[in-house]
């Protein structure tokens, strides 16, 4: 304790300029160099899975879409795939390409926006208005189908809500050209500029044991090189049907990672085309009457990596438990190893890079007077065995 | 009408603080600045510190950790301010309004500071940004 009061500690947050979202960062520093880090969250927890479960399993979706507004897409699905498990439905065929079609749109303008921070971040104004000016035809596409430009809850349980017309699809392939066009030249720009490479290249390297012990997901991983990508690994949706590849970057530095989400644009916009081609004709959802006891997970590839749900029913019609763990959980922890020896300007970058969603990832510690977590690790593993323990003895 | 009002209504200078959103409201005030709405026009722009503001843009549940904050802030910005409460969360709490992690709504915190606070509200889920344009100029025109 006396230790860390001598050092000097550069508090970030928690209403920071930079960072939309409320989060609180404590740079321990020498000098200019960050020596240790420590994040500080759950500003932003609203108990999303306890609200949950006083919701019926239809009114769900419409919930965890809003658990973040950039994965509004990633959640709904990755929750609706644990009911269907349980309840061992099979979703058209045709929901299925019209669920892979949104999650892709959605992939699109979240690496777009990610860009655009990115660029904001270490002061290039120029990209962030580039591509934030480029995603608004997705956004209007998004808006065109589903009703909304963000928070589309177009999952719903047995198939889809909204369906993407026929009309539609010849004016998306039209703005996917274009904006195929446009990315290329925003890619070109970006990754030819000898100022970015100077001040991204070697900066908040993780590297891949760091990568694989610290577990992290999606684009954050495949920057380290390493290749996981749910879509790929245990297809949903149509993705199985469906040719693209998995983009890695071996070198683990903040630019890898923008040049990984800047080629997924490219990878999404050819899922998306080859997913209209290849729409069947039928209906988009199936009838659902009763959800029987059961538990499941569902997984998806969310834009920030994989999305994590977990649901028990009893056979009534609200889910009993509900768990999300959300990309940024995992990727946050990688602070320690990619933040620590790097300068204070740089960390901002750093922190970036992984493209935290802080609202996703919110827990919560209640701490006593004192200001000891009444809670803490080892409570916590006691009271999980107890109750595993208890649950064990129900079954025998 | 003091020229304390006469100049807020000038190219409002505006805070944006996140009580407990889920990014999209966020997002939607961001692309108010982007090229296809660009308000900088106007000379509205988001600045870094709340001393520095004519006006806050609320978002979110407003969540026990972060009224407290939420608080210090509105104490913090120079008066007269406006309050644009962006969000069906931050209107009403919308669908967490049974978390037990929600203080808000955020109306009833910032009247709590000062009841004769200035606040407007902008609903929606997100609302768009021609919504929180067109929010911004009816509260300018009617104060």
């Amino acid at each position: 304790m006396k230790e860390s009061i001598k050092k000097p500690v550069l508090a970030v947050g928690p209403f920071h300029p930079l960072q939309e979202e409320m989060e609180f960062f404590q740079l321990t520093v020498d000098g200019e160099i960050v020596t240790d880090i420590d994040v500080r969250i759950s500003y932003n927890h609203r108990g999303i899975e306890k609200i949950s479960e006083t919701l019926q399993f239809d009114q769900v979706p419409y919930l965890v879409s809003r658990i973040c507004g950039i994965c509004s897409a990633s959640h709904p699905l990755a929750y609706v795939q644990a009911v269907e498990e349980i309840a061992g439905i099979t979703p058209p065929e045709r929901a299925l390409y019209v669920r892979t079609i949104i999650n892709e749109l959605e992939r699109i303008h979240s690496h777009m926006l990610w860009v655009g921070l990115a660029g904001h971040f270490i002061g290039y104004d120029t990209v962030f208005m580039w591509a934030w000016k480029y995603r608004e035809p997705v956004l209007d596409l998004l808006e065109e189908i589903t009703g909304n430009r963000n928070n589309y809850g177009n999952v719903k349980i047995g198939g889809c809500r909204e369906d993407v017309p026929n009309e539609i699809i010849g004016k998306m392939l039209k703005e996917l050209d274009a904006l195929e066009k446009k990315t290329d030249m925003l890619t070109k720009a970006v990754l030819d500029d000898p100022v970015l490479h100077a001040r991204l290249k070697g900066v908040g390297i993780l590297s891949y044991e760091d990568a694989v012990k610290y577990a992290v997901t999606g684009p954050t991983a495949r920057g380290s090189g390493v290749a996981i990508d749910v879509r790929r690994d245990d297809p949903y949706a149509a993705y199985a049907d469906l040719d693209w590849n998995v983009i890695t970057q071996p070198e683990g530095d903040v630019f890898a990672k923008a040049v990984v989400r800047l080629l997924e644009v490219f990878e999404s916009i050819k899922i998306i085309r080859q997913a209209a081609k290849k729409l069947p004709d039928g209906p988009i959802a199936v009838e659902v009457k009763e959800i029987p006891a059961g538990e499941a997970v569902g997984h998806t590839e969310a834009p920030r990596g994989e999305t994590f749900h977990y649901v028990r029913s009893d056979g009534g019609n609200r889910p009993v438990r509900h768990k999300v763990r959300a990309p940024s959980f995992v990727n946050v922890p990688s602070f320690k190893a990619s933040c620590i020896g790097e300068e204070i300007p740089d960390v901002t970058i750093t922190l970036a890079a992984v493209d935290p969603c802080y609202s996703c990832t919110e827990r919560l510690a209640v701490i006593d007077e004192n200001n000891k977590i009444v809670h803490d690790y080892e409570t916590l593993l006691k009271l999980s065995r107890e109750k595993t323990a208890k649950m064990k003895k129900e079954m025998l | 009408m003091s020229w304390k009002i006469w100049s807020l209504k000038k190219s409002p200078w505006v805070f944006h603080v996140n009580v407990g959103a889920c990014n999209n409201c966020d997002i939607e005030i961001v692309n108010c600045l982007t090229p296809k709405f660009d308000i900088e026009r106007f000379g509205m722009k988001l600045v870094g510190s709340p001393r520095h503001a004519d006006a806050l843009l609320v978002t979110g549940v407003g969540t026990r950790q972060a009224v407290v904050r939420l608080r210090e802030v509105y104490r913090q910005t120079s008066k007269p301010c406006v309050v644009f409460i962006i969000g069906a969360c931050a209107c009403g709490t919308g669908i967490f309004h049974n978390g037990y992690h929600v203080a808000g709504p955020v109306d009833k915190v910032i009247k709590e500071v000062d009841p004769n606070a200035i606040i407007a509200y902008v609903p929606g889920c997100p609302p768009k940004p021609e919504a929180i344009i067109s929010g911004v100029v009816k509260a300018l025109s009617a104060i």
